[in-house]
């Protein structure tokens, strides 16, 4: 089995004849930070769906920290922690009670999820927050909470679909830096899909995906040297044509 | 080792504190079958002469014979209810998170389907405590037995409301179901009238009568209020609730559901 964080080997997929994904392969080191660019339609919302077990892989397959999701099922799931892009809070639930809900559905205790939730929500700025209900909350803090329950089983590998979508600047700002900082300070790999080249790090890894296919993958500075452009944007544009 | 008791224990304090956050829900959950105990069986307790039948010893009141009905009436909305909720949930998006949680789709869903049944007997003995108040005195012992029969008949229930609510694409369409699905069901069964008093006025809507899963639950439900069984019901109900279950279960698939959404916007 490869050591991986992510391991995504020959992957396609269609919806009926309409090919989504073809033959898609990337694998994500431990503790790397890969982000996914592609414009609407690339397939990052498939593929994404595959990963994270929602859709079932036909073609190829997909091993998570190891664990290949068609021989192990759900459980492969464990090692993975997830940021939808739309928002998936229980509005009517307080904070404390929406990430105690996903702590059990990681099969956690009630001590070791007080833990876990205290030292998340401490990390993320959010202990005030603790006993309040959702539906209060501003987007950010929301994004904040989301943030926070995906990384409270202490996954291999964090998928982020879009995360700072309809989120003021600062507001970005603070969760792209937290986000960049969480693989050296956990471990954590990063799978980051965005069709914003500015929450790119110039050493961050790139996947471009274009019409379900995966037409480049460099780092941030290699990309546009490879593509004989100045930039990231220019790259994008280019392997995205 | 796994341990599948935290998932499953999550999911129902979910529902717990949801249907006590909404304390609209409970309200309705208990005014809606008083109503008809208090108004509908007075007004027809004149109207409609009952003979004696099993579970029955002797001649007992139209209020009486409403209540196993009423139960059922109870875990019939309740389980509508709690595929209203699914429906919403995957409107909102926090069904993904369920159902990306490292355990099987089944049992993920039959967690689901237990946080539902939980709530819909907190319903049940709800009422069943107010109903003293009106008179409607049960057998303890029947009320203890009734317990594991809500059990099975809530699953039942419960899994015809998540089979719709895999088929429900909108928040929207499920008032079309709930005309279409819960009236009939409930007129068309041993609920507010035996059988034979079906018979009386139509073969064919007596058949029906017999041939309604909810007849069968509401008739379980009937027997074990006495502390007696109705196999064939019993039967029904198994049957019932394991096919309603697996077909929710096979139903449920985002990739369907996803590729559905994406033909009807194209």
């Amino acid at each position: 089995m490869s050591n991986f964080a992510l391991d995504v080997r020959n992957v396609s997929f269609s919806y009926g004849k309409k090919a989504a994904l073809n033959n898609v392969n990337i694998q994500i080191e431990q503790g790397q930070t890969c982000v996914l660019l592609g414009p609407n339609g690339a397939g990052k919302t498939t593929l994404f769906s595959l990963i994270s077990g929602l859709f079932s892989t036909r073609e190829g397959d997909i091993a998570i920290a190891g664990k290949s999701l068609r021989t192990n099922g759900a459980s492969a799931l464990a090692p993975l922690g997830i940021v939808f892009q739309a928002q998936t809070l229980d509005l009517d639930l307080s904070v404390q009670q929406n990430l105690a809900y996903f702590c059990s559905l990681h099969g956690m205790n009630r001590h070791n999820a007080g833990n876990r939730i205290a030292d998340a929500l401490s990390r993320l700025e959010l202990l005030d927050k603790r006993h309040e209900k959702v539906r209060t909350l501003n987007g950010g803090h929301r994004r904040r909470v989301e943030i926070a329950r995906a990384t409270l089983h202490q996954p291999t590998i964090l998928l982020l679909d879009e995360p700072t979508v309809g989120l003021d600047i600062p507001t970005r700002r603070t969760l792209i830096d937290y986000l960049h900082n969480l693989p050296s300070q956990d471990g954590t790999a990063i799978f980051w899909a965005t069709h914003l080249v500015d929450e790119v790090a110039a050493n961050d890894r790139v996947v471009v995906m274009s019409q379900g296919r995966v037409t480049g993958d460099a780092t941030a500075e290699n990309l546009a040297s490879q593509t004989g452009t100045d930039s990231l944007e220019a790259a994008f544009q280019v392997l995205t044509e | 080792m796994k341990t599948w008791l935290p998932p499953l224990l999550g999911v129902v304090k979910r529902e717990l504190l949801r249907f006590v956050n909404q304390r609209e829900r409970f309200f309705a959950a208990l005014v809606r079958p008083l109503v008809w105990l208090v108004v509908f069986a007075a007004g027809f307790r004149a109207a409609l002469g009952l003979s004696i039948e099993p579970p029955y010893q002797t001649y007992i009141e139209y209020e009486i014979y409403i209540v196993p009905g009423l139960i059922g009436m109870i875990q019939l909305f309740n389980g509508m209810q709690s595929s209203l909720s699914m429906v919403y949930d995957q409107e909102m998006g926090s069904m993904r998170v369920l159902l990306t949680a490292p355990y099987p789709r089944w049992f993920l869903l039959l967690s689901k389907l237990i946080a539902g049944v939980v709530v819909s007997i907190v319903q049940v003995l709800a009422f069943l405590l107010i109903a003293r108040f009106f008179d409607i005195n049960l057998p303890y012992t029947g009320i203890l037995i009734l317990v594991p029969v809500l059990i099975l008949t809530g699953l039942m229930l419960g899994s015809l409301g998540m089979l719709l609510s895999s088929t429900i694409k909108q928040l929207e369409n499920f008032a079309g179901v709930m005309n279409f699905i819960i009236f009939p069901m409930f007129f068309l069964s041993t609920a507010l009238y035996p059988v034979w008093k079906m018979r009386e006025s139509s073969d064919v809507l007596a058949t029906l009568v017999q041939w309604n899963p909810f007849t069968h639950a509401v008739e379980l439900i009937r027997f074990s209020l006495y502390s007696t069984m109705n196999w064939l019901a019993l039967g029904v109900v198994v049957v019932i609730t394991l096919l309603f279950f697996f077909m929710a279960c096979w139903s449920y698939d985002p990739a369907r559901r996803f590729r559905a959404s994406r033909t009807k916007k194209a």
